[in-house]
């Protein structure tokens, strides 16, 4: 089936792609060695998901030719793209929930019996030495709604190894992972490619390429800036390539000097929506002065304790003091006279109005105050222009000139800024960052964790949220681990490591 | 269709005084609808309008003037309750509003046939409630002035005059211009207004900004059903002057549907958009005794109208899909 003479898997050659006048992709070559993991970097909107797609056939290019084993090939939907060995796993995995993990990889061609009755046990045994056959290995009868994220990928793996796929994309494969879960998805695909795949995985992640891959392409603004063999390169390098410029890659900051406790937890109890508790007796609380960062996977009450912080949910027991005052089961009004302000981890949900443009959304939180207001019930929307105008000049939100401009049309690092710009301008005794820099490129990354260490100095407590490990090492100055709805350390970054947390992250240790 | 409506000032100005009712449901389906709430309920609020414009308009007796304006403050303030009710549901027990309103518009229709039936309010013989009182009327003219000699005369010597003597024309149309000014107002340009817009676009940020969400909710519904009930209420003080026994509702709460579908949701686009519907339906008679085309024939040809209009939005979208599929 695979032919050993090509020496690249796939050649992209010459790809250009634009949507409307926007060109997402000018000219762009892509040579992926067969027998490689080859890793795809570039900023957020840079075009390299959009190239992938181009290959996978959700997306038709408007110039370029691939070839895929040295022959040209036409690839129009998923499907052509599976009859030619290409698979994908999309970084928002797409498998049927209440199905069997077995169910979910043969789904389309399941082995029957008379009358088409579904053979389960032939499947199931099917699935479990396909498994082993790639040290993928899987229980192919657990339900998916109950087996964690890492699983859930490697069933995605599985479901396209299982088409015959050679050549598998995956798209931001470690977002969703723990720091072990992503040492063991790099075994795999070591595994894999030794087994005569060829894997491309797109990232933004510098650590990750320099663990993992053989080569690198790098990708800015739609343009192919070149590729690399990552032995020959540094992370330095490489961060230099996708901005263009150079780059911090760590966040310069003094030592903390924390003051008198802003907000203190005491055994809070928070249920979700199925009345099932996510936040158990849990006791924490945040110094003036301070970054504290919660660190934890995703899905261990990190949401729902915010929310009961944020006045969105109700909590069952205990307090939520800040400066002194319960404000446990408040509503959002209370945190806000509280000072407590917040960047929320989901902000086309709850931080902006996408509709609105940007000077609305600055003025989100603040609306009411004179400083806006015209004569009567009036908003003066003069005043909000000037206010808009000096903060997108003071946060650097581009383009300049974009007051009137609905926060849609922004990228996503300006969003943010905006979401930060508006939250920081309210000098709040605590700002908490849920997932700040999420979906953000390194440039935006730099800004927001930079901003969040000025207001740490400026004597403000400030909690993070992140499910970035390197995030936490970078701009803490405490860190607590939450798992399964309870704190379970309290540690001084300089005294701990990514292992360590990354164990205690995973419920080991306790 | 279109001989129809232009060939005379008086069908002109016909077509304005029938684009009244449906513009003032348009703005109530509009101002809700920017505010992410669903007033399917213009027709029963608007009903109520027409109950509150009878039975204040003959039962109690004011100066000229006075009494309209006074008419006018009662319906607003009884359609304003009414789907303030259905806002009070959904915050209260989470109701959706298009369930509530649907069923509140059944609810007001069998009110008004309740109230025209009752002994004491129909008048013998007839299956109608009795005629407003003069002082309550808002036509610019008194319809018994066109039989008038001095009123014949006048419009046979003012062709300006003329479509506004022998039509119902009166202080509604600017009323329902005022209304669409205020609303648009209060929308671009109010405190209240930005609040009711960023709910309406993503209550959960409206919500996590710690605006009054259901507050809100309440406010928009009462102006919604406040403003189609004025409709409502307007319509009995200049055309029918009294509410009648219907086998059905007369569907100005879902014309208001479609005009703020039209209009997209801006109430100054509601103004035209009610223009644009009245001239359909006008012409749209002209077109059946001219043609002998049955009235399905007409509402299915503004039934399609509208359809093109609300799916213009889409246009560019799809226009790219097929691009994609070249």
């Amino acid at each position: 089936m695979k032919k050993d003479s090509a020496e690249f898997a796939v050649e992209m050659i010459g790809i250009s792609k634009s949507f409307g006048h926007f060109k997402a992709l000018d000219n762009v070559d892509l040579r992926v060695r067969t027998g490689t993991i080859h890793a795809l970097l570039g900023e957020n909107g840079a075009g390299k998901s959009t190239l992938m797609k181009i290959l996978y056939g959700l997306y038709s290019g408007d110039a370029g030719e691939i070839k895929i084993d040295g022959e040209t090939v036409d690839i129009r939907n998923p499907k052509q793209a599976i009859s030619h060995g290409i698979g994908m796993v999309h970084q928002h995995f797409m498998l049927v929930e209440n199905m069997t993990i077995a169910e979910n990889i043969v789904l389309g061609s399941e082995p029957t019996k008379s009358l088409g009755r579904l053979d389960h046990a032939l499947m199931n045994d099917m699935i479990r030495d396909f498994g082993k056959q790639y040290g993928l290995e899987v229980d192919p009868e657990e339900v998916i709604m109950d087996v964690s994220v890492a699983t859930q990928q490697r069933v995605e793996i599985l479901k396209a190894l299982f088409r015959g796929v050679d050549i598998l994309i995956l798209d931001e494969p470690t977002a969703v992972l723990t720091p072990q879960e992503i040492d063991s998805l790099i075994v795999t695909m070591r595994s894999l490619v030794a087994d005569g795949k060829t894997i491309i995985i797109i990232t933004h992640k510098l650590k990750e390429i320099m663990a993992a891959a053989d080569d690198c392409t790098v990708i800015r603004r739609g343009k192919l800036v070149g590729t690399v063999r990552v032995s020959d390169v540094t992370e330095k390098d490489l961060a230099s390539m996708m901005v263009g410029r150079e780059v911090k890659l760590t966040t310069a900051k003094d030592k903390a000097k924390p003051g008198e406790k802003v907000m203190e937890i005491r055994n809070l109890t928070v249920k979700d929506a199925r009345g099932i508790p996510q936040v158990r007796d849990l006791s924490m609380h945040v110094r003036r002065g301070e970054i504290l960062a919660i660190a934890g996977v995703d899905g261990n009450g990190q949401t729902e304790l915010i929310e009961a912080i944020t006045g969105l949910r109700k909590s069952e027991s205990g307090e939520i003091l800040v400066n002194g005052v319960d404000i446990a089961n408040g509503m959002p009004i209370d945190t806000h006279n509280a000072g407590i302000k917040t960047i929320h981890e989901d902000r086309h949900k709850r931080g902006l109005v996408l509709e609105f443009n940007v000077g609305e959304n600055l003025i989100l939180e603040t609306y009411k105050e004179k400083r806006f207001s015209g004569r009567g019930p009036f908003i003066s929307w003069k005043k909000v222009d000037d206010y808009a105008e000096r903060l997108i000049e003071e946060f650097d939100i581009r383009p300049a000139d974009c007051s009137m401009q609905p926060v849609r049309e922004l990228s996503g690092g300006n969003q943010q800024k905006v979401i930060v710009a508006r939250t920081v301008e309210q000098e709040p005794d605590l700002l908490i960052a849920c997932q700040p820099t999420r979906g953000l490129d390194v440039g935006a990354i730099e800004f927001v964790r930079s901003a969040l260490v000025e207001q740490r100095d400026q004597g403000r407590a400030v909690l993070l949220v992140s499910f970035e490990l390197d995030e936490v090492l970078d701009i803490a100055d405490r860190i607590n681990v939450i798992y399964n709805g309870s704190m379970v350390a309290d540690l001084d970054p300089e005294e701990t490591d990514e292992q360590a947390i990354g164990l205690l992250m995973a419920g080991g240790g306790q | 269709m279109f001989t129809g409506v232009f060939s005379s000032t008086n069908r002109i100005m016909q077509v304005i005084v029938d684009s009244v009712p449906i513009a003032m449901t348009g703005l109530a389906v509009a101002f809700a609808g920017r505010t992410g709430l669903f007033n399917i309920g213009a027709e029963g609020q608007f009903i109520l309008g027409q109950i509150t414009g009878a039975i204040v308009g003959f039962y109690v007796p004011m100066p000229p003037i006075l009494h309209p304006l006074f008419i006018i403050l009662c319906a607003f303030a009884v359609g304003g309750l009414y789907a303030g009710f259905a806002a009070w549901l959904k915050n209260r027990f989470n109701i959706h509003e298009v369930i509530s309103t649907i069923m509140l518009n059944w609810i007001a229709y069998y009110f008004m046939i309740f109230i025209v039936n009752m002994k004491s309010v129909k008048v013998p013989g007839s299956q109608h409630s009795p005629e407003i009182l003069d002082t309550a009327k808002i036509n610019f003219f008194h319809r018994d002035f066109r039989t008038t000699a001095e009123g014949q005369a006048l419009s046979e010597s003012s062709p300006f005059l003329r479509p506004f003597i022998r039509t119902d024309a009166g202080y509604a149309i600017i009323i329902m211009l005022i209304t669409a000014l205020l609303l648009w107002l209060i929308l671009k340009y109010t405190r209240l207004g930005y609040e009711l817009r960023a709910v309406g676009y993503n209550r959960y940020a409206a919500e996590f900004s710690a605006m009054p969400v259901k507050r809100n909710a309440l406010m928009s519904m009462f102006i919604s059903g406040g403003v189609a009930a004025v409709g409502g209420a307007m319509l009995v003080m200049s055309t029918s002057y009294y509410i009648t026994m219907l086998g059905t509702t007369e569907g100005y709460g879902w014309d208001g549907i479609s005009v703020a579908l039209i209009a997209s949701n801006h109430p100054i686009g509601c103004v035209f958009a009610g223009l644009l519907y009245a001239a359909l339906k006008f012409g749209g008679l002209e077109i059946q005794s001219r043609m002998r085309a049955p009235t399905e024939i007409i509402n299915i040809m503004i039934g399609t109208l509208v359809l093109c209009i609300a799916l213009a939005p889409a246009l560019p979208r799809l226009a790219e899909r097929l691009e994609r599929k070249e």
